[in-house]
């Protein structure tokens, strides 16, 4: 029942006006970027973030998990009437979505995508809610081994999940976590790895440099690249009747529905999975249980419905480590944990008690977010489709413009600017060769909190590092960690062993 | 691209290393532990990937595509080079002046837009951040020489 009591606290939070607008905003916002080729959440809410300042964190976080929302329904827009997805989160949709525009069945697309999205987000708001209490309750049983010991499992998802070069995953993570050592020692207080004799290193890299760097102006060199060629534009015709007559044939999909939520949610916890592998699973999950899974690529309803509830859920699934851990579930939970720190919320389960009101606001809001989202989803597919046409020459300089004063605004030194550049040229760079940039903007941002817990838990045992392994809880996380950190190896052995035979 | 990264390992190592990398008896680990390590796993990362380059086992290493045409190249310089430009020019007139410069040439010369959307985005860019950056969120953008320009807008709206 306290559950209960604080939603409805959290309730009133999101109704205030101020709240309200900002929800309707953000889902607005996040509509429009995610529909954008090449941009997706993380990108939006990297470049916006500098723009919450101006209200409390409460009213902050919301807009910025409205952005969130809205750029998981979006991405389903372009993937269906461009063939390209909007964001990686939805690729699986263009799998279905593309072949139904292409039949001149767009809107039939667009509704089943908007309504899946609908269903995956409120299902997983609702498990959200249930699981947030127990879980921070647990989690404030924490001492600093048992929060290393959760870094070190975010970390190892990456390794034993994330299906990219281990060596290219395991340097990312590293560069990330040095990268956020730059600055002053946080025990001694001398300045360490100050590059150049630069007084600007001397306050750190901020997380935001990164995140707007590699998401910002890497992002648009790689879409800039990728996107110079002619797209077709699909038609869709869009009426209240045929949207009704969409929503009626949608009821077959509702069971396709309910699992991709719940695999998605699932999925989206952990830190290297989150909305994309969710997504991509739900969609093979759907067309394995199907009774006609030959018409799947060839427009299939189920095959627009799995990945876009799937998504949504992943998303929501995301933000349940990063409030009651402090561990984000996503590159874009990874970006709203460092927000919470510029805010001055201590990120972690003492959210909870210190801050009820951000928390329960943050996820009331989510539900609120829900129905706008879908109401103005499917009330403005013509201006997603208008908007489709800007051209990215003109869409790609404002969005540089916005990436160089979002990097200035936060320190309000050029020395960030220049760094972001950087960042942005060289992860453009790197991301080319296939290194995977995710965990390194993970890494900055659980660096501050990683290594206090570690010097803290080694200062305690006197250097002994068992005290990771022996304390019940961080031993089984730890335990975790290497099944993850060994999960690759396994593969391999295994591969080696049946070419053998 | 490893190569490179396994000599800034190395230098990441030397700078953690003007800290104490060890155990300091009664405090823990030094201050330049933490890093010296982490570069070190950067370093052997490198290595590892150097290897399987040479080994051929890594999918970018049996790529027989140039790492970058010369049409991409070229649009990369452009881009680049002009947001490069636009950074710099900040430090000398301000954003004010830059963010309409860098507009224009990406609009009308990289974009080949009307003069008309070019014009427009470089006057509206600007009194729009002017309004939500210094005037709502009251936080100053660098100007460079421009700043006594600014001076009667303060009167007006601060």
């Amino acid at each position: 029942m306290e559950v209960f009591s604080l939603l409805v606290n959290g309730f009133f939070i999101a109704f205030e006006p101020l709240n309200l607008s900002l929800v309707i905003a953000g889902v607005v916002v996040g509509l429009f970027i995610g529909a954008m080729p090449g941009l997706g959440s993380v990108n939006g809410v990297a470049i916006l973030l500098p723009m919450t300042f101006l209200v409390p964190p409460t009213s902050a976080v919301i807009f910025l998990a409205a952005i969130y929302y809205g750029a998981m329904y979006g991405g389903a827009i372009s993937s269906i009437m461009l063939g390209i997805p909007g964001a990686s989160t939805a690729v699986a949709t263009t799998f279905d979505g593309r072949p139904l525009a292409l039949k001149g069945m767009a809107d039939k697309a667009l509704v089943a995508a908007a309504t899946a999205s609908f269903v995956g987000g409120t299902i997983s708001v609702v498990l959200f809610t249930l699981f947030a209490l127990p879980m921070a309750e647990v989690a404030l049983a924490f001492g600093p081994p048992e929060t290393f010991a959760l870094m070190v499992l975010a970390f190892s998802t990456f390794i034993g999940l994330g299906g990219d070069d281990i060596a290219k995953t395991l340097f990312s993570i590293f560069i990330g976590l040095v990268f956020s050592a730059v600055g002053l020692d946080i025990i001694s207080g001398e300045p360490r790895l100050i590059f150049g004799g630069l007084t600007g290193f001397y306050h750190g890299i901020n997380f935001l440099v990164l995140a707007i760097g590699i998401y910002g102006i890497g992002e648009m060199l790689w879409t800039i690249e990728v996107s110079r060629g002619d797209v077709l534009m699909s038609k869709a015709t869009v009426s209240f009747r045929r949207i009704i007559n969409c929503l009626k044939e949608l009821r077959s999909s509702a069971k396709t529905m309910v699992l991709s939520s719940l695999l998605g949610y699932f999925v989206g916890i952990l830190p290297a999975a989150g909305a994309t592998p969710g997504s991509l699973m739900a969609y093979g999950v759907a067309k394995t249980m199907a009774k006609n899974p030959e018409t799947f690529g060839k427009g299939n309803v189920d095959g627009v419905v799995a990945p876009e509830a799937a998504n949504n859920a992943a998303s929501t699934g995301s933000m349940l480590p990063m409030l009651t851990l402090g561990i984000p579930g996503s590159p874009t939970t990874a970006i709203l944990l460092g927000g919470m720190v510029i805010w001055g919320l201590e990120p972690g389960p003492l959210v909870f008690v210190d801050h009820p009101d951000f928390v329960w606001g943050l996820i009331a809001s989510l539900y609120v977010a829900n129905v706008f989202a879908l109401l103005i989803n499917i009330g403005f597919i013509p201006a997603f489709i208008w908007v489709l046409k800007m051209p990215f020459t003109i869409l790609a300089p404002i969005i540089f413009v916005l990436c160089v004063i979002g990097g200035y605004v936060p320190t309000q030194d050029m020395h960030d600017v220049w760094l972001m550049l950087i960042f942005g040229v060289v992860g453009y760079m790197m991301r080319k060769l296939d290194y995977p940039m995710a965990p390194a903007v993970l890494a900055i941002v659980l660096g501050p909190l990683a290594e206090p817990a570690l010097r803290q838990s080694l200062i305690g045992s006197h250097g002994d590092v068992m005290i990771f392994f022996e304390r019940p809880i961080s031993g089984s996380i730890m335990a975790i960690a290497i099944i993850l950190f060994a999960l690759p190896l396994v593969k391999l052995v295994k591969a080696r062993w049946k070419r053998a035979t | 691209m490893a190569l490179v990264m396994a000599v800034f390992s190395l230098y990441l190592m030397w700078k953690s290393a003007e800290l104490p990398i060890g155990w300091i008896p009664g405090k823990g680990p030094g201050g330049g532990a933490f890093p010296f390590w982490l570069s070190l796993g950067m370093l052997a990362c490198c290595v590892a990937i150097i290897l399987r380059w040479i080994a051929r086992a890594s999918p970018p290493s049996r790529s027989t595509e140039p790492f970058m045409t010369p049409e991409t190249f070229k649009w990369f310089l452009l881009v680049a080079g002009s947001l490069t430009a636009m950074i710099a020019l900040i430090h000398v007139i301000g954003v004010y002046g830059a963010v309409p410069l860098f507009l224009i040439f990406y609009v009308r010369f990289l974009g080949r837009h009307s003069w008309t959307t070019a014009g427009a985005l470089a006057i509206c860019t600007p009194v729009a951040t002017f309004f939500f950056f210094e005037i709502a969120l009251k936080k100053t953008l660098p100007k460079g020489f421009t700043e006594p320009l600014f001076y009667p807008l303060y009167d007006i709206f601060l």
